[in-house]
């Protein structure tokens, strides 16, 4: 299925740059619609942009603006998930999230939040009182206010789910390109021909998938931009499990012009995060950490759930969200239907990727691109790595545990070397793992995984990240 | 998950020095069936990767490299009778007790009449430090950087940064001359090294530079270091490394006993323990790391043996109920072990243990119900122990540093 050293042909139906969650969710939508499909990702492994790093919410789209093509692909991006997650294997974690209220401003704000909700087919928001919140949070702060409740916010596993959609592309065979950057290219007769660090790929269709770089890929293959990259980064802190227990809802702050705010939430392996920030930065690469900024994220958190303070941080990182200077989606078709920009997906595309991909397979429908759909979908599950089902080590032949802190065993390692897009990297080991990525940070399975990962990353082990 | 009993009198977690120590004195006192559960591949603990430092002075008599240490625990008790479960994780602690084990055969479940967690320390990541910059391969703890040297024979960087000053930072120091790794420089954020003589003499030995009062504000570089920016008295000023070795600020490994709903005391980060080691279960002990940051060696395998000792006693029926006295504490102390006071005869833990939260000059005392039991002056140090005698009677004791005016 993968031939990721040859020297890649064509033409297919149809090449997305780019292997986050949106590209993944396009590969997969394409391929079941029976297109040949072409993905390419410029790093040695799917999922280092954007989506390398968020809060892991299923948002239902409650707080989008009515009407927009966002609120759209959310809420139909949230049905498919529902829908399809538990075929591919993958987890959701039905928790609920609570708008908390700690001023009279924002206790004055929830009820148009509530309509808002309404009015994007949220129907069932409920309004909490102070003592209500209080009986379902028992660890909340005492001095908010209100909130209101949104049950069907939930959690799920952020790498998982597009490595899913990636994997259910390659049963339908899609191929996957990892280390492949787009360059540039040329649209010939009906043919785009892109150059890739890989070699010339050629297609019918082009998707931009690119994330933080599309307006610049824009620029490289179409020769104009319709908008401008602001990455935007999220800071986050991470408590180790039993902290888990202090909240059960996702508790969302009343959100701003700018951004959702500060999230206190579980997540779908156990531990409980706090973030993210929203700050503006020129790098689309690196989004660094910076000490001071989580340190105040720990205070915010311990205002929040004052419990908190007793808990220990085991980990810390921050995301890039791809924003622009508009708040919407920016996705649009170009080149006489040849080439579908997607962009601009800025902080909801986990949740909404099923929803942008159908909605980007309609348009190229509309221009006239079409093909016969497979008689059969294969459904590849994936390995549960969350705390919604049992987990590997529960059942006999797993060869033992080597991440104590995540308990992820042997076998569990040795399928994700071995999988349909296997793991090149110790970071996309640990994306489908969860290996050292608790409490320890290695300090325990660095020397094991060490001795069984020899060979098999591009760049060999020399610690955790 | 065939070799492991469904029924013991006596289940030990983590066959470290403190857990071998007590079920190496549980079978010497006849306590029954003794299982000792470790979730590594060998038994032995963090001893098994220190290929350097001096161990088993008390216990064997003669100094000894932390492998053969390690194995010589693991033989003496043995030889005593205990049975060794490795590759064998404990995931949760069940009323009963019950322990849920998991292993290469699945999960399963032991039940005993009494448990003790073993279970040690960790050390404070890069993460729980909230260091800032990128998250580049190449930053370890020093447990992370044995187990690459001495478990897998790998040399992951050449020129690291160490940072942190405590004795385990020259663990640090020796792991690296065993694999050809020369440190760049050792930071220090507080005013002087926190381990004691001679340890401290060592990076001057060696030639390698000492950042005192020097905070690591961020880590550079993509897929590996490539330099640290240190921040001191409001200037930085950048590195060049090719890694991070993050030491010390140990942490008790209590999620099991946390998520198991037993008192925890966030000042030592562990459990809450009485003087016979009980812990606010009556049927679950603790020893050794786990009770605070952090010990020698002989220091956890002399609790682990006196803990069994009281396990024993409780076995029997004989130890005094669970009590809640209290023990307080005021001034630079930064805790206390035991926190909790029975009150009977032959205790396990028969002093107060305590740490001094900065290095102060001062006056500790010990008072119960106001009067002073016992007080001495004292330079404290925050890796330095300090010891008190076990308040008697029925008061409320209170432990208190005074720093010299
Ligand atoms: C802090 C934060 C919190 C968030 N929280 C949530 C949440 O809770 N719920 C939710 O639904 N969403 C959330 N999001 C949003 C979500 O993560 C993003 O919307 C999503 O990841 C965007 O995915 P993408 O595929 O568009 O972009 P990316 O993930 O950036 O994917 C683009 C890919 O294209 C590759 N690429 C770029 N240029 C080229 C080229 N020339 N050739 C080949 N490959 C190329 C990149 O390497 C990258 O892998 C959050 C985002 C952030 C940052
Ligand atoms: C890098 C380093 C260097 C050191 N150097 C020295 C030195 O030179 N001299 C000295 O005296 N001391 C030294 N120490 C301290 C000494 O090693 C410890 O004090 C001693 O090992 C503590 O013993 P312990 O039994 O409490 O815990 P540990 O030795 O930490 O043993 C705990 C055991 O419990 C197991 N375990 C944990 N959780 C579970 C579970 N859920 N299920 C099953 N098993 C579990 C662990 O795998 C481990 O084997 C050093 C420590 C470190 C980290």
């Amino acid at each position: 299925m993968t031939s990721e050293s040859a020297v890649p042909r064509g033409p297919f139906d149809v090449a997305i740059v780019g292997g986050g969650v949106v590209g993944c969710a396009l590969a997969r939508r394409f391929a079941l619609a029976g297109a040949s499909v072409v993905l390419m990702e410029k790093a040695v492994d799917i999922l280092d942009g954007a989506s390398k790093g968020n809060s892991a919410i299923l948002h239902t789209g409650f707080d989008a603006p009515p009407g927009s093509l966002e609120a759209a692909c959310i809420a139909e991006g949230y049905r498919d998930y529902d829908e399809i997650h538990a075929r591919l294997g993958l987890p959701l974690i039905r928790s609920g999230a609570l708008v908390v209220a700690w001023t009279d401003a924002q206790e004055a704000a929830l009820p148009s939040l509530m309509e808002k909700a309404r009015a994007n087919g949220v129907s069932d928001v409920a309004p909490l009182t102070r003592a209500e919140t209080l009986a379902l949070e028992p660890h909340l702060a005492p001095t908010l206010r209100a909130s209101f409740r949104v049950p069907r916010e939930g959690l799920i596993d952020p790498w998982s789910a597009p490595l899913a959609y990636l994997t259910q592309a390659m049963a339908h065979g899609a191929e996957v390109l990892r280390g492949c950057a787009v360059t540039g290219g040329a649209r010939a007769g009906d043919l785009w021909r892109l150059d890739t660090t890989l070699g010339e790929v050629s297609a019918r269709l082009v998707i931009n998938a690119a994330g933080l770089y599309g307006d610049l890929l824009d620029e490289a293959l179409i020769g104009r931009r319709d908008f401008t990259i602001r990455p935007r980064k999220g800071q986050f802190v991470v408590y180790d499990k039993p902290a888990a227990a202090l909240a059960g809802h996702i508790l969302l702050p009343v959100p701003t012009a700018i951004t959702k705010g500060i999230v206190v939430c579980r997540t779908a392996w156990g531990n409980l995060l706090v973030g993210p920030t929203a700050e503006e930065q020129e790098d689309r690469a690196n989004a660094p950490l910076d000490h001071a900024t989580l340190d105040a994220l720990r205070a915010k958190g311990e205002e929040i759930l004052p419990a908190l303070a007793e808990h220990d941080v085991t980990a810390v990182y921050a995301g890039l969200r791809p924003a622009t200077e508009e708040k919407d989606y920016r996705i649009a078709v170009h080149e006489a239907g040849s080439y579908v920009t997607v962009g601009g997906i800025r902080s909801t595309g986990l949740s909404a990727a099923l929803g942008i991909a159908s909605h980007v397979l309609r348009l190229a429908q509309e221009a006239g691109h079409g093909w016969q759909a497979p008689n059969e979908v294969a459904w590849p599950r994936m390995r549960n790595i969350s705390i919604a089902a049992p987990r590997d080590h529960e059942s006999a032949g797993n060869g033992g545990i080597v991440c104590h802190c995540e308990q992820v065993t042997r076998r569990e390692i040795e399928a994700a070397l071995s999988a349909p897009l296997p793991a090149r990297s110790l970071s996309g080991l640990k994306r489908r793992t969860r290996v050292t990525m608790g409490r320890c940070q290695g300090f325990h399975c660095s020397g094991p995984l060490a001795r069984m990962t020899a060979g098999a990353f591009d760049l060999p082990m020399a610690g955790n990240g | 998950m065939a070799d492991i009993p469904a029924e013991v009198d006596v289940a030990i977690v983590g066959a470290g020095p403190a857990g071998l120590a007590a079920a190496t004195e549980l079978c010497r006192l006849r306590a029954g069936r003794v299982l000792v559960v470790e979730r590594e591949a060998e038994a032995g603990g963090v001893p098994r990767f220190c290929g350097h430092s001096p161990y088993g002075m008390r216990e064997f008599g003669r100094p000894m490299l932390g492998p053969g240490y390690a194995r010589a625990l693991v033989a003496r008790a043995e030889a005593a009778g205990a049975q060794i479960a490795t590759g064998v994780t404990v995931t949760a602690l069940r009323d009963g007790p019950r322990l849920t084990v998991t292993s290469d055969a699945g999960t399963g479940e032991v039940a005993a009449r009494l448990v003790l967690l073993t279970t040690g320390i960790r050390e404070t990541t890069r993460a729980g430090r909230m260091i800032g910059g990128t998250k580049p391969g190449g930053v370890l703890t020093t447990g992370g950087l044995q187990g690459l040297v001495y478990g897998a024979g790998l040399r992951p960087f050449r020129r690291p940064v160490i940072l942190g000053t405590e004795l385990v930072a020259f663990s640090a120091i020796l792991t690296c001359r065993h694999a050809g790794i020369r440190p760049a420089a050792m930071v220090e954020p507080g005013a002087r090294i926190t381990a004691r003589h001679p340890a401290g003499l060592l990076p001057r030995l060696l030639g390698l530079p000492l950042h005192l009062g020097t905070d690591l504000a961020a880590i550079e570089g993509r897929e590996r270091v490539e330099a640290v920016v240190l921040r001191s008295g409001g200037a930085e000023r950048r590195l060049e490394a090719d890694g991070v070795i993050v030491t010390g600020r140990f942490r008790p490994e209590a999620t099991l006993s946390r998520e198991g709903g037993l008192t925890y005391d966030p000042a030592t980060g562990g459990p809450e323990v009485d003087e016979y080691g009980r812990t606010s279960d009556p049927a679950i002990f603790a020893a050794g790391n786990l009770l605070r940051p952090v010990e020698t060696a002989g220091w956890c395998w002399g609790e682990g043996r006196a803990v069994a000792g009281a396990m024993a006693v409780a076995l029997a029926g004989a130890l005094p109920p669970p009590a809640v006295r209290r023990v307080a504490r005021t001034g630079a102390i930064a805790w206390v072990v035991p926190q909790r006071i029975a009150g009977g005869c032959s205790p396990a833990l028969d002093t107060l243990q305590m740490r001094a939260a900065r290095a102060a000059s001062g006056r500790l005392s010990l008072s119960v119900d106001g009067h002073e039991a016992a007080a001495r002056a004292l330079r404290a140090l925050p890796e330095r122990r300090m010891l008190l005698p076990l308040p008697a009677g029925t008061g409320s004791p209170e432990v208190r540093l005074e720093a010299a005016p």
